[in-house]
């Protein structure tokens, strides 16, 4: 019964958190990239604010598979760094904490062009 | 009297469509056109290395089947007229590189094609000019690459986006000949500019340019737009074409709504999900050779103007927020009864 | 002179009029249960790392990295664009809608060279994200030194 209501909760936060981009997308004309980006720097700074952490204690991976949660990971490594190394801290924690995001997507991402060539759209 | 107007050509010795040709890609091949195109790909890549040399490949063959139909050899083909939506047109000039024809390169985006047929005939009316191909291509994976995102990106188009055909078109121009076909005026219009910066929205960005170049032509040779059984643009999608008539019942332009066709509107059914319909260079090309010519040599219609228009932005304009000018240019085809 | 019957005021409103909106209920409802699906998935994954041991911090790299490799890979097979066509933002917005941006400009731009192509195109949509992602944790980071600094 915990574990169904972990998943109940991670699919309609993260739900939630989708259809706020798709508001954006379909209510402004915010190109992909802008929103992406509002996305991850939103999460920083929600982080920051203290308030997305309780969101992530909630909800599991519907906090932290949108990309808010990316920047949800930045901050709180950015944060913890400080604490460990001082200000330099604040240069290391972010992309450590995300290291292994960033270099999946780049090395599978190499991979696939590799491997894989495009399709026309249907 | 070879000019009508501030901005129409009437040919003196109004060449014939001695032949035309036109290839769609899949896509395109399962709208509701499909029986009216020459050749339908089943490999929207050719058997080529990139999207652009099957770009090229598709001109080629299209420009090829032409002249076979009219029986003239590629060394006796005085000037190929055409253009396409890649950066300095590479897919044209690529074929005339191949077919080894003196090139004519031309940019107005969708409207390129009745561009070549406006200056093609101008050529050949002049004396300058026995013959020419005219023609226009369009490749939905190249232009999606060059103007929009990467194919295999999973975004959602909004409804009033278009969809880049595959296609191209060919006609060739003579200034002799039995073809029933003539082209017997051109209209040239102006860059229209109503600051839509929507580059999506390319129909509402062309259609005040569509209907300045309608207008135009009507004022210029005196007639009205009854005097047309088809007035055929392209591509301004099926929002464009209701932006349109609305333009020419606010004008005043009497336009019946039965003879005002869409090439854009018509080469996809609405099942097929292109939103606005088709665009690029190669939708008018291709609906003009295939469905609208052979319509004419059928003897169903006998006068079509074909206004082709162009949304003339690039990446670089609507990355810097600059608005979409529209441009169109009218062809004027006749049926010789 | 112009023949135009609308000023471009006019004229956009009359754009507005005509141009059909996007059908909102319907978009929300598919970028939730899409988005919310994947959610649920990288839930799962992360019970799964639970039961492996690999401790609080890889954990979630786990999920994340095999959430990645997901996205790059139905970017390679050519189903992410048609899941994208469908969702919106419920396949753009999660963490494998991130690798289908770095996954699918390195397709489309093979054609162009392993370096200035692949490489280099890459980062269109994702260098944006990463850089200012990155630069505002730096931000984050250093006003959290100075708090620090004056609260103790």
């Amino acid at each position: 019964m915990q574990t169904a209501m972990l998943f109940i909760r991670a699919f309609v936060v993260g739900g939630l958190i989708c259809d706020v981009g798709q508001l954006l997308i379909m209510r402004t004309k915010l190109t992909n990239a802008r929103i992406l980006v509002l996305f991850v720097v939103s999460g920083v700074a929600l982080t920051a604010l203290g308030v997305y952490k309780p969101l992530v204690d909630f909800a599991g991976a519907g906090a932290t598979v949108p990309l808010t949660g990316f920047g949800y990971s930045l901050a709180m490594g950015a944060i913890e760094a400080v604490n460990r190394y001082g200000l330099i801290g604040a240069f290391v924690g972010g992309i450590t904490r995300t290291a292994a995001g960033i270099t999946a997507a780049v090395v599978f991402g190499l991979i696939n062009a590799l491997v894989f060539k495009p399709h026309a759209k249907p | 009297m070879s000019r009508a107007g501030q901005q129409t050509f009437v040919y003196d010795r109004p060449p014939a469509i001695a032949a035309h040709a036109s290839i769609v890609g899949p896509k395109e091949g399962q709208g509701p056109l499909a029986e009216w195109f020459d050749t339908v790909l089943e490999d929207d890549l050719l058997s080529q290395k990139s999207w652009e040399l099957a770009e090229m490949e598709m001109v080629r063959r299209c420009v090829l089947d032409a002249l076979n139909k009219a029986q003239l050899p590629s060394e006796a083909v005085q000037a190929m007229l055409g253009g396409d939506l890649n950066n300095q047109i590479i897919a044209s000039s690529f074929a005339a590189r191949t077919l080894g024809m003196p090139f004519i390169g031309l940019y107005g985006a969708c409207s390129t094609f009745a561009q070549a047929l406006v200056i093609g005939s101008a050529l050949i009316s002049g004396g300058y000019l026995e013959n020419a191909a005219c023609t226009a291509s369009s490749h939905f994976c190249t232009a999606e690459r060059q103007f929009r995102f990467p194919l295999e990106l999973g975004t959602q188009r909004p409804p009033q986006a278009s969809r880049t055909a595959t296609a191209c078109g060919c006609a060739l121009l003579t200034a002799e000949g039995e073809a029933p076909l003539r082209v017997t005026q051109g209209t040239v219009g102006r860059i229209i500019d109503l600051n839509i910066t929507d580059a999506n929205h390319m129909g509402a960005a062309m259609a005040p340019a569509v209907f300045d170049c309608i207008a135009a032509h009507l004022a210029d040779t005196g007639r009205s737009a009854s005097d047309y059984d088809l007035i055929a643009t392209g591509d301004l999608g099926w929002i464009g074409r209701n932006l349109l008539l609305e333009l020419c019942a606010a004008a005043g332009l009497d336009m019946p709504a039965d003879r005002l066709i869409d090439c854009g509107a018509s080469l996809f059914s609405r099942e097929q999900d292109t939103h606005a319909g088709g665009s690029g260079c190669g939708c008018v090309a291709a609906v003009s050779c295939g469905w609208l010519m052979k319509r004419m040599e059928q003897g169903e219609l006998s006068r079509v103007l074909v206004v082709g228009s162009g949304a003339m932005f690039s990446p670089t304009s609507s990355q810097q927020a600059q608005s979409v000018p529209g441009i169109a240019y009218a062809a004027c085809i006749e049926r010789k009864d | 002179m112009s023949r135009q019957p609308f000023t471009p005021d006019q004229y956009h409103e009359l754009v507005s009029k005509l141009t059909p909106s996007s059908r909102m209920l319907r978009g929300y409802w598919r970028a939730f249960w899409v988005g919310g699906l994947i959610c649920a998935v990288g839930q799962a994954l992360t019970l799964w790392a639970d039961t492996l041991h690999l401790g609080e911090v890889t954990s979630p790299m786990f999920t994340t990295g095999v959430l990645v490799f997901a996205g790059t890979t139905l970017t390679g097979i050519g189903v992410y664009d048609r899941i994208g066509q469908y969702a919106g933002a419920g396949s753009a917005i999660p963490v494998t809608g991130f690798a289908n941006s770095v996954a699918a400009p390195a397709i489309e731009f093979q054609r162009e060279g392993a370096v200035m192509g692949v490489g280099a195109r890459l980062f269109t949509l994702a260098g944006p994200v990463l850089a200012y992602g990155i630069a505002s944790s730096v931000v984050v980071g250093i006003a959290y030194w100075l708090i620090r600094g004056w609260v103790l």
